[in-house]
């Protein structure tokens, strides 16, 4: 199987992607989930520039002593269509990390702006096997639930939505 | 009497998440084995990376999910059996000990609707207690994620409602879990029981790993096993033979009335791990 690899200085090819892409990335992406988006979208002014930047939906596993990351995988997208329209809107990501099908509004308010990657679900240790560095940068106090800034080194993910709005799921449904 | 201490069990519970958060069962394995000849393309490689996270976990540095989930334990305590201390914080203690020393992901919280403040510690696990005749105790630990337990139903069927019913309906649970729930599935089903015990027949249903004794229930499990596999979700939803890995059904006497019927998914990280004491 072929495979293409995306890193933080071909970033922009992501936009060129087509759905049921096998990709490797090795960049920078922002880890959030439930609580931290509802917290995000509360704010007056962002924390946190996330202007075109991938965001992942997970929460790791806490890391060993002398590890760069605890298991990460990703969790259910659609807890986080609720919140996906004002979040696009709010911090200009171009990228979404998570599993699963979305609903028909959050496919819609990605499509043109935001490629929807997916991750391995279940495959946390994988995932964590691929980070350089990981750190808490905000919102320590909700724990697994933080914003982690983490460096992948070549992550395994599969385009579920591409920029034109193909879906994956759609497709095999 | 047979007396047997309380730190003792703590100890064992703690030994238990270790083992269940980083250890795929050889019969889930195998299953995997098996799915990855029937697969080819983008779900062959997926079940060969589903394999090589299993490799990963088993070195003992990363839990093969980060969510290791709500600790479900099943307590099975023989009435010759004395507890020396308190036993159910025994088993609570023995799980922060166990989620705080191997670095699993603390998942619980103490309230659901207001504050939902993180425990710290993924107490408390649920406890199912039974008592049963004998001198033994015997622990079962099962790490259950939240995201296939979010898509798991039960629904109640009149008595009269048939085998097709029943499989159309895990049909639909298993479409509307789809890529959320992680496929490939374990699917677990209880039937019979009531409101309360049909899921929790479905839950016990994920521990086994033998084929039904019951004839016309094996011959079911495999029925369904086969119409799953004919949805084409595929491992991680993306289409492909290989849906649901297992299917099995526990079941249970009940009401003339009445034909609950509960569906309890698990993703293929089926963890659990016992101990007889």
């Amino acid at each position: 199987m072929k495979s293409q690899h995306l890193t933080g200085q071909n970033l922009n090819e992501l936009k060129k992607l087509k759905t049921k892409d096998f990709i490797f990335l090795s960049s920078s992406v922002y880890v959030l989930r439930d609580m931290a988006h509802k917290k995000l979208l509360q704010e007056k002014v962002l924390p946190l520039n996330l202007k075109n930047k991938i965001i992942y939906y997970a929460g790791p596993s806490p890391k060993k002593k002398g590890q760069t990351s605890g298991a990460l995988g990703p969790t259910t997208s659609s807890r986080m269509d609720k919140f996906c329209k004002k979040f696009i809107e709010k911090t200009g990501i171009i990228g979404i990390i998570g599993k699963g099908s979305r609903s028909k509004e959050a496919n819609a308010c990605m499509k043109g702006k935001v490629v929807y990657l997916a991750a391995l679900g279940g495959l946390g240790a994988l995932g964590g096997s691929r980070v350089k560095n990981s750190k808490i940068i905000l919102y320590p106090e909700l724990g697994p639930e933080a914003v982690y800034e983490v460096q992948f080194d070549k992550l395994p993910l599969i385009v579920a939505q591409d920029l034109k709005g193909n879906n994956i799921y759609g497709e095999c449904k | 009497m047979r007396v047997i201490k309380n730190s003792f069990i703590a100890d064992t519970v703690a030994e238990l998440c270790k083992k269940a958060a980083y250890t795929l069962p050889q019969d889930i394995i195998n299953s995997l084995l098996f799915a990855k000849q029937k697969e080819k393309g983008l779900a062959k490689k997926i079940i060969e990376l589903t394999l090589k996270n299993a490799q990963i976990a088993g070195e003992g540095t990363f839990p093969l999910c980060q969510d290791t989930g709500t600790a479900v334990l099943f307590v099975e305590i023989g009435q010759k059996v004395q507890i020396e201390g308190s036993l159910e914080k025994a088993l609570q203690d023995g799980i922060k000990k166990g989620f705080k020393e191997n670095y699993l992901r603390k998942s619980i919280v103490s309230e659901p609707l207001f504050e939902r403040k993180n425990t710290k510690t993924n107490t408390p696990a649920i406890i199912h207690y039974k008592i049963v005749e004998g001198s033994k105790l015997k622990i079962t630990l099962m790490l259950k994620g939240g995201g296939a337990e979010n898509k798991s139903q039960i629904k109640m069927f009149n008595p009269t409602s048939t085998k097709t019913e029943i499989l159309d309906f895990v049909l639909q649970v298993i479409k509307t879990a789809g890529a959320s729930a992680c496929p490939p599935f374990i699917v677990g089903i209880g039937l019979g029981g009531n409101f309360e015990i049909a899921p929790l027949l479905a839950k016990k249903a994920l521990l086994r790993n033998k084929p039904n004794k019951n004839l016309n229930y094996k011959k079911f499990e495999q029925e369904i096993l086969t119409k799953i596999n004919k949805t084409n979700i595929g491992p991680q939803g993306f289409g492909g033979k290989i849906t649901a890995l297992k299917v099995y059904i526990e079941y249970a006497p009940c009401h003339i009335a009445s034909l609950p019927c509960a569906v309890n998914i698990c993703c293929h990280s089926s963890r659990h791990a016992e101990a007889l004491l």
